[in-house]
């Protein structure tokens, strides 16, 4: 279905080897086992980078995905902590209710271009943290803590998601599964954009009137495409509330919002998998600068306009061919 | 032959401006129609509302009866009536080939679910897409520069590329603005051939904006002159050209005191 090349294949074999036994591998040999939710968060921040990866496909500049990450994260919290469901059918139904909610919004913005689009996505970030101050659903400042860890889910007594608070190695476990979510996320990512609905957001992203006048209803292909950005954003945010075991206002922020677009332009707008390395590349590049101390953000800064300069397409240009291995 | 499209006293204004004032006219099945006029006549602005991308102010247009003015662009393209843009309005980072298959989103018949799933509709859809952007190209003279990139084409070869993006919508109307704009003689000589091959071997009917005067008495049946938003003529070639009112619209009219 996806059809992948033989070097492509080789390539995504090897990337599924180094995650889920590569690493794993290598952390248990260097004793680093914080790795482990750095690199759980780089999976879910990842997944929220796609989000905004994708609207940058239709030619909109997203830097409100932090948004839906909060929206996500809360849905999921409320529905686990209020309502006792499981965690794993919060999950989607956090993803859903971001993306309902990037419908709603989306139908009035969504037809500003440019800069003007994205100065509205940059204050979405803001009002969901003041509506999840002022909400008493979502407990103001004090925000939902103490979430259970997900639970098991076990079909006709086969169990296919083992209970994660009754073992011994929560970390290894939100690692895989996150990185599960996170292949998936891409994988989907990449049969959109190399489907005909990515040819038509492509046609869209270079000329909205002449996509109009072949027949492109380009007012429902905004929306949907907004809609799973945003569902996206909603299941990386809920998955990241489960493994804090907690959400606040503050858990997503307009800094991380505007991370999530850098993520993008660092990896590279025209390859799919450039969320992911950037994600991967700017977190562990601040953590990696930590010991420069109070000239961590100086650096970091003059490195990532380095980049923007120099590598205007983002890194994964270095590479020659288009970058659609997955 | 029966009229395919009803221009109805039309009239479009911006603020104060008056860009079209009351026009009306028919256009015929099959046949190549100009819309002519000096600059700021209002010759875009008609163009755009036949295509519905601007509202019209008062009056409508019609196509086989149905309204299909004040709507939006993409259900009157549905309906059949596509128009191409000038030579800077293309798919830049597309391929030829790419830029024409992409166009064909209304002959899709699997919906984009299904395409994201790879259904059998969808297989088939993307292999017909594929046949027919070969045939087209070949059709309009483009197979050997099917692979290019539409940012490094030469400007003739962009008008053509217009069309091939519009007709590969299966149009029954098609709006060309301004195709001749731009072109030295050889070229405009093929895109007339091109224009004409259009009307007759696919049944697509023609109107176009254009200022070539000697392009548009070689390729029109009927010719509308517009100025200052008016109507002034309607009529064949040679009847145009003999039209006082367009004359004076176009030379200026004879100015007593001076006695020219």
């Amino acid at each position: 279905m996806l059809n992948f090349s033989a070097k492509q294949l080789v390539g995504v074999g090897l990337f599924l080897f180094a995650i889920f036994v590569g690493v794993p591998l290598i952390i248990s040999a260097t004793g680093r086992w914080d790795f482990y939710f750095t690199l759980t968060s780089v999976a879910l921040l990842a997944i929220a980078s796609a989000g905004v990866w994708l609207t940058f496909y239709i030619g909109r500049i997203n830097i409100g995905q932090g948004a839906f990450a909060l929206i996500g994260a809360y849905v999921s919290a409320i529905l686990v902590v209020k309502a006792g469901w499981s965690f794993w059918i919060s999950l989607p139904a956090a993803g859903l209710f971001a993306a309902l909610v990037a419908i709603l919004i989306g139908l009035p913005i969504l037809r500003l271009r440019g800069v003007y689009f994205a100065m509205i996505t940059l204050v979405l970030t803001q009002v969901v943290t003041l509506t999840a101050l002022a909400l008493p659903i979502t407990n103001g400042a004090k925000g939902i803590s103490s979430i259970p860890l997900p639970s098991g889910v076990s079909l006709f007594g086969i169990p296919l998601i083992p209970d994660f608070a009754a073992m011994e190695n929560t970390k290894l476990a939100f690692y895989y599964s996150a990185c599960i979510l996170m292949i998936v996320t891409y994988a989907a990512l990449y049969r959109l954009v190399n489907s005909r609905l990515g040819h038509l957001c492509r046609s869209m992203q270079q000329n909205e009137e002449l996509a109009s006048s072949i027949g492109v209803n380009i007012a429902y292909i905004r929306i949907v495409i907004f809609a799973i950005s945003s569902f996206f954003g909603g299941i990386g945010g809920a998955m990241f509330g489960s493994i804090a075991q907690s959400v606040y206002p503050s858990s997503f922020q307009v800094a991380d919002s505007i991370n999530f677009m850098l993520n993008c332009f660092l990896g590279g707008l025209g390859y799919v998998v450039g969320p992911m390395l950037g994600t991967l590349i700017l977190y562990f590049g601040w953590d990696l600068l930590f010991e420069l101390g109070e000239y961590q953000l100086l650096v970091y800064s003059i490195i990532l306009i380095a980049v923007i300069r120099f590598l205007p397409n983002g890194l994964l240009s270095l590479r020659l061919g288009k970058g659609d291995q997955k | 032959m029966s009229t395919l499209l009803q221009v109805k006293n039309v009239t479009k204004k911006y603020g104060g401006l008056t860009a079209n004032n009351d026009i009306s006219f028919d256009v015929d099945e099959n046949e190549i129609l100009s819309v002519i006029g000096p600059n700021g006549a209002g010759k875009s602005t008609l163009f755009k509302m036949i295509s519905s991308f601007t509202p019209t102010t008062s009056g409508e247009v019609l196509y086989r009866g149905d309204r299909i003015s004040n709507l939006k662009p993409h259900i009157v393209a549905r309906k059949g009536i596509v128009r191409t843009f000038q030579e800077t309005t293309i798919f830049k980072s597309m391929t030829v080939h790419e830029s024409v298959v992409v166009a064909q989103h209304l002959r899709a018949k699997a919906s984009l679910a299904g395409y994201f799933w790879g259904s059998k509709t969808a297989q088939e859809d993307v292999a017909a897409f594929g046949k027919y952007a070969d045939e087209l190209l070949e059709f309009l003279g483009m197979s050997e520069i099917s692979d290019e990139l539409a940012s490094n084409l030469p400007q003739g070869n962009l008008r053509a590329l217009g069309v091939a993006i519009g007709l590969a919508t299966d149009p029954k109307v098609l709006l060309l603005d301004e195709p001749f704009a731009g072109m030295n003689h050889d070229e405009t000589m093929s895109m007339v051939g091109l224009v004409r091959s259009v009307r007759d071997e696919r049944g697509v009917t023609v109107m176009l904006v254009e200022h070539d005067m000697p392009a548009v008495m070689n390729i029109s049946d009927r010719i509308i002159v517009l100025n200052f938003g008016e109507k002034i003529a309607e009529g064949t070639p040679s009847e145009i050209q003999s039209n006082e009112k367009v004359i004076e619209a176009y030379l200026g009219s004879v100015d007593d005191e001076i006695g020219m």
